[in-house]
Formats: C-alpha cells, structure tokens, sequence
C-alpha cells in the first residue's frame, strides 16, 4: 500500500518539478565552470568546486553541496509539510481514514514515503551531477580528499554513498515536516513553517556565542558528508549526524503519532 | 484486529435491528454543544432520512459515526459494533460520502477510485480493475474516467464521490448530501441507485435538507435542529405528527368558519376569500356536507395530508437564517 503513497507524490507535477529544479543545479554549476572557462582554486567557491575540471564525476558533490543549505531543505519541507495537511485540505483524509486506512498506518506509510523522498531527491541530485559532469569534463580516477586515488567505480560508489548520506540529513527536517503537517489543515503553513526551522537552525548555527548548543542543531552537521571522500572515511561526524537526525526522527515521530491518532478530522 | 467485548453484552442481539444507534451522543466545540445528547436509531435495511437546517450537526453526527471526530460525550454503535474501537471491522462495509467529494485534482476519475481501493484494509488487487470500472459504470462516468479530476463539473464530482462509496459491496451506505450540484437526470440516477442499493439489502443514511428527496426514497426519518433530535420515525408516523387541514374557498367565509367550529376543527384560520382548520378526528367529506347543508357557497373545498414538509417547518421553525 505504502507503494501507493509513493506512487501518488511521484505522479505529481509539483513533485517532478522539484527534482526537477535539483537536477538542474548541479547541470547549471557544472555548465558555469564549463563555459566560463577558468576552474576554481582549492579552497575558492563551494566544497569540491576546484577539483571539478580535472574529473567530471566532482559535479555530483558540488552538486549537493550546493542544495543542501537551500534547495533541498525546501524540497523536503514542501513534500513533508503536505504531507498529511494535504491530505486534509483537499478532504482526501476523511475518505482515506474511512476506508479505513488506519490512523497510524497512514502516518506510517507517509514516513516511509518521506524517507523515499529524501534518499531519492539527494540521488537524483548526484546521477545530474555525474551525468553533466561526464559530459563537459574528462573523468576518471577520484583523488580523495586525503590525496589517494580511488578508482572510477570505488569513486562512484562513494559518491552515492554521500548522497545517501545526504538524504539521511535531511530525515530529521523531514521528522518535524510531518509532526508539523498534523497540526494544521493548511499545506502552505506546514511548509512554511519547515522550510523556516531549517532557516533558522542554519542560522543559529552560525551564531559563534550559541557554540553551547550547535552539537544539537538540526543542520550543525550537514556539511560533513564530505567526510566520506577521505581515506579512510572518518565516520566520527557522519556518525552523529546519522544519530542526531534518529534522535530527531524518534521525538517528532512519536508527537506525531500521538496527534495524529487523537485529533478530530474536521476537514 | 481489535476485539469487541460490548458484542457480547446481553443487548446484542436487539443491535441486529439497528445498523447505527447512537446513545446521547454529544459533541461541544468550545463551549457549544453543536451535537446534543442524540439517541438516533437506524433500522437495518431502512432507508432513513437524516433531515435538518444547515448548520444543525448532521454533518458533525456522520463524522462521529465514522470515527473521524471523538464524540465529547455518549457512543456509537455501527453495525452492531462500538465505534471507533472496532473501526477496522465494521468501516469496510460502510460506503461513505461526507461533506462532499474529495479527491486528488491531478489525477483521472479512475486513478482516483484505484487508489482509494487501495487504500483499503483487503486490497483484492487482482479485481481492482474491474471493480472500479464497475463503480464508474454505475454513476454513468465510464466516458470521462480518464479525465482529471480537476476538470469535473461539480456533478461529475458528487458522481465519483458516489462510485468511491459504492466500489465494494456495502452494508450501510452513509450519504451526506449526495444529490448537491447534480442536475434533475443526475438526481433521479442518484435517487434510483439509493434505491437499488437498498433492495439488495442495504441500510442507507441519506443526510439531506431537500425533503422531497427523502420523502421520495425514505422508509424512515429523524429530524434535528441545533444539535437536538425532535422526531425520528417510519415516515409514515412523521406525517401524523402534523394534523390534515381543510381549506374552504367561499364568500361567506364567517359562516364557513362558524360551521367548521361547531364541527370541532382547530386553528381556524381566515385569509381573504380561504377558510381552512385543522381536522381532529372529523371526515373531510363529513365538513364538505355540513357546509353546503349550511348555505355556505362553496367554490373549492381542499383536504391536504400534511406532507414531511409540514412537520419539519413545525419542528425546525419557518426562519430562514442560519440557527448559529
Ligand atoms: N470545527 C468546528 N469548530 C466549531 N464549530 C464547528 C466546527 N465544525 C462545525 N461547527 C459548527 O457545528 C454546527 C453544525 O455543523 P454541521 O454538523 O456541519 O451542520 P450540518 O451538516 O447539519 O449543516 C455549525 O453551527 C457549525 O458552525
Ligand atoms: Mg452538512
């Protein structure tokens, strides 16, 4: 059933649409450098810019560094805060329930699709990058960040390895997207009010006197997924962040469910 | 799949008789009771008339059946079962339509019905197909099934909304309005198919404010205002809540009125050149007599059963404004 629910976001305009913008990142940064000419210095412009020119495959990494602070974050935030708050303004919930497709399978089946979302969206992000990248830069062999060569496939692997990372990231925004969305009939709202606690983590996060509290920060170790390109991995950061995001999933889902299976559907 | 220990208490086998029975079943939003102490009794394989003005809590009464709203206080009995504890049991044989059709504007008529099969506790895949092009042929949708949602009319709408509540076998249709924004063939197919459904055995709530439509296919009614139940009933019963009146078309209507008193009508009533009473127990043939035998000249003598309509302006009041 749940293949269902996956079925219904994919098929939506809205949705397509979304990946759609996140696979024209990584194309349009890798046509920039392409095109302008000159590659970018080690430590100049985003993660990885700078080892773009000399292997395609770099785009891929670019590429979610540079939508993770903004793009995807939203895309998440629109697809989690719909999530049930759609279901209710358009009145579909009433006859979904009624069929009846049970309270807490039905948040169930969202959660999974929402985790779909993420692994797929950070996928879609990397396969544009490697595919714009293959095709106006030479590829080959990845040098890590420690200065070792992995060869293409290891690389490859490694970079799916980050996207998937990189979806895992994004699973606490999605947590609170989805607690949020039972709260309201308002799709728009629930959206909004996501994509602005993503904002406002990444801005917190920022602020050096609240260094106290940044272990804790929802997006405090977004960035880390870089980790994975060095060799040996360093799994110290991408650890906590996997067991961060699980804390945050654990709470908002747990609040979810309790109002979700409580709450009168009046929409 | 949960138990149900209330089936076991000895008022069970009285349940059998009644597909919905609601024991003073109240709702309060905020500090408002909009659903008060109802005690509505459905008979099993009525078709009952759930009548009143907008805004008295038919609507909030059908999603407390359902389990989509906690009742504040009092409970629900479906199909002999306690709502919402066994939900999963009895809600598969219940097809509903509250509130209007909902679905998803961008997908067709028949994704929208393969989905919400789906959706269902015993998907059946392999007669999905069939089932839902089964239920587009019954309200007439089989042409534009393909169509997305977004571009039907309002009466198109109601039409999926209705082959959504009739794609499995039902026992317990609760239709909410089903006839709003439909067009006079549309409403007749909907008035027939409520019909049809009920000969096959099914119990049907149908939840209206168009009295003709109920009096048209209802064996049973209740009526409610703001929240509260004043009658519920065989139709026929409802009727005698209200007495038959005579009305007398004449020139000399002081007369008239004079010999219709010593008759012993009540609430005589005169308006211009009309003369008409309430029958207690009198014949209206014996009133038409006695006029004539009394020189009255009488130009046209009327008797008119009271219709549902009577007795629901005298429950409900004449006012047209919303109650609140
Ligand atoms: N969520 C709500 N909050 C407060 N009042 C509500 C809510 N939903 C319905 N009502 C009120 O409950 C009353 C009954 O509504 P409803 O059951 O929809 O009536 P009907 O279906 O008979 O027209 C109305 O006065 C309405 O304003
Ligand atoms: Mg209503």
């Amino acid at each position: 059933m749940w293949r269902a629910e996956l079925a219904l976001l994919f098929r939506r305009t809205r949705t397509q649409a979304l990946l759609g913008v996140l696979a024209l990142v990584p194309i349009v940064v890798a046509s920039a450098v392409r095109f302008s000419g000159g590659g970018a210095q080690p430590g100049e412009g985003p993660q990885f810019l700078d080892q773009l020119t000399h292997n395609g495959v770099f785009a891929a990494l670019v590429g979610l560094t540079v939508t993770l602070p903004f793009f995807l974050p939203l895309a998440v935030a629109v697809v989690a805060g719909d999530a049930i708050a759609g279901e209710a303004n358009l009145g579909t919930l009433r006859y979904l329930l009624t069929r009846p497709y049970g309270r807490t399978r039905l948040l169930l089946h969202k959660g999974a699709v929402l985790v779909a979302f993420c692994v797929i969206a950070t996928c879609v992000v990397a396969i544009a990058g490697i595919i714009a990248g293959a095709i106006l830069f030479p590829i080959g062999p990845v040098t890590t960040l420690s200065g070792t060569t992995l060869s293409l496939t290891a690389g490859t692997i490694r970079i799916f390895a980050a996207a998937a990372v990189v979806g895992g990231s994004l699973l606490g925004l999605a947590a609170i997207g989805l607690f949020i969305s039972t709260l309201t009939d308002a799709p728009v709202g629930a959206m909004a009010a996501t994509a602005g606690i993503a904002v406002l983590s990444g801005v917190l996060d920022a602020i050096p006197q609240l260094h106290a509290i940044h272990p804790w920060l929802l997006t405090h170790y977004w960035l880390t997924f870089g980790d994975l390109l060095r060799s040996p991995v360093r799994w110290t950061a991408i650890t906590k962040n996997l067991l961060l995001q699980a804390g945050y999933m654990l709470v908002f889902i747990t609040a979810a469910w309790a109002r979700f299976t409580t709450k009168d559907v009046l929409a | 799949m949960q138990t149900d220990p209330m089936n076991l208490a000895p008022d069970a086998p009285a349940d059998d008789a009644l597909a919905i029975r609601t024991t003073g079943l109240t709702k309060r939003f905020g500090g408002t009771a909009v659903v008060d102490d109802l005690n509505l009794q459905v008979p099993t394989g009525s078709v009952f008339g759930f009548l009143g003005p907008n805004g008295s809590g038919k609507t909030t009464t059908i999603r407390m059946l359902l389990g989509l709203v906690n009742p504040s206080a009092g409970s629900v009995r479906l199909l002999g079962r306690s709502m919402p504890e066994a939900a999963n049991r009895v809600l598969p044989n219940v097809g509903t339509l509250v509130e209007g059709p909902a679905f998803y504007p961008w997908l067709s008529g028949r994704r929208n019905l393969t989905r919400i099969d789906a959706a269902g506790p015993d998907p059946l895949r392999t007669t999905r197909a069939d089932r839902v092009d089964a239920a587009l042929a019954q309200v007439g949708l089989s042409a534009a099934a393909d169509k997305r949602y977004r571009a039907y009319s309002l009466g198109m709408r109601q039409r999926l909304g209705l082959a959504a509540a009739l794609l499995r076998p039902r026992s317990l249709l609760i239709l909410d309005e089903p006839t709003n924004g439909m067009d006079p063939q549309g409403t007749r197919e909907i008035r027939n198919l409520i019909r049809a459904v009920a000969a096959d055995g099914a119990t049907v709530l149908l939840c209206s404010h168009l009295l003709s439509e109920v009096e048209q296919v209802c064996t049973h009614a209740a009526i409610i205002t703001l929240g509260r139940l004043v009658a519920q009933g065989p139709l026929e019963s409802l009727r005698e809540t209200t007495t038959t009146r005579v009305t007398v078309e004449t020139d000399d209507t002081e007369r008239a009125a004079a010999v219709l008193e010593r008759l012993g009508l009540m609430q005589i009533a005169v308006a211009g050149a009309l003369v008409s009473a309430a029958l207690d127990s009198q014949r209206p043939e014996d009133c038409c007599k006695a006029l004539v035998l009394a020189d009255v000249g009488v130009r046209s003598f009327v008797s008119r059963r009271p219709s549902l309509e009577d007795t629901y302006v005298e429950l409900t009041g004449e006012g047209f404004d919303v109650a609140r």
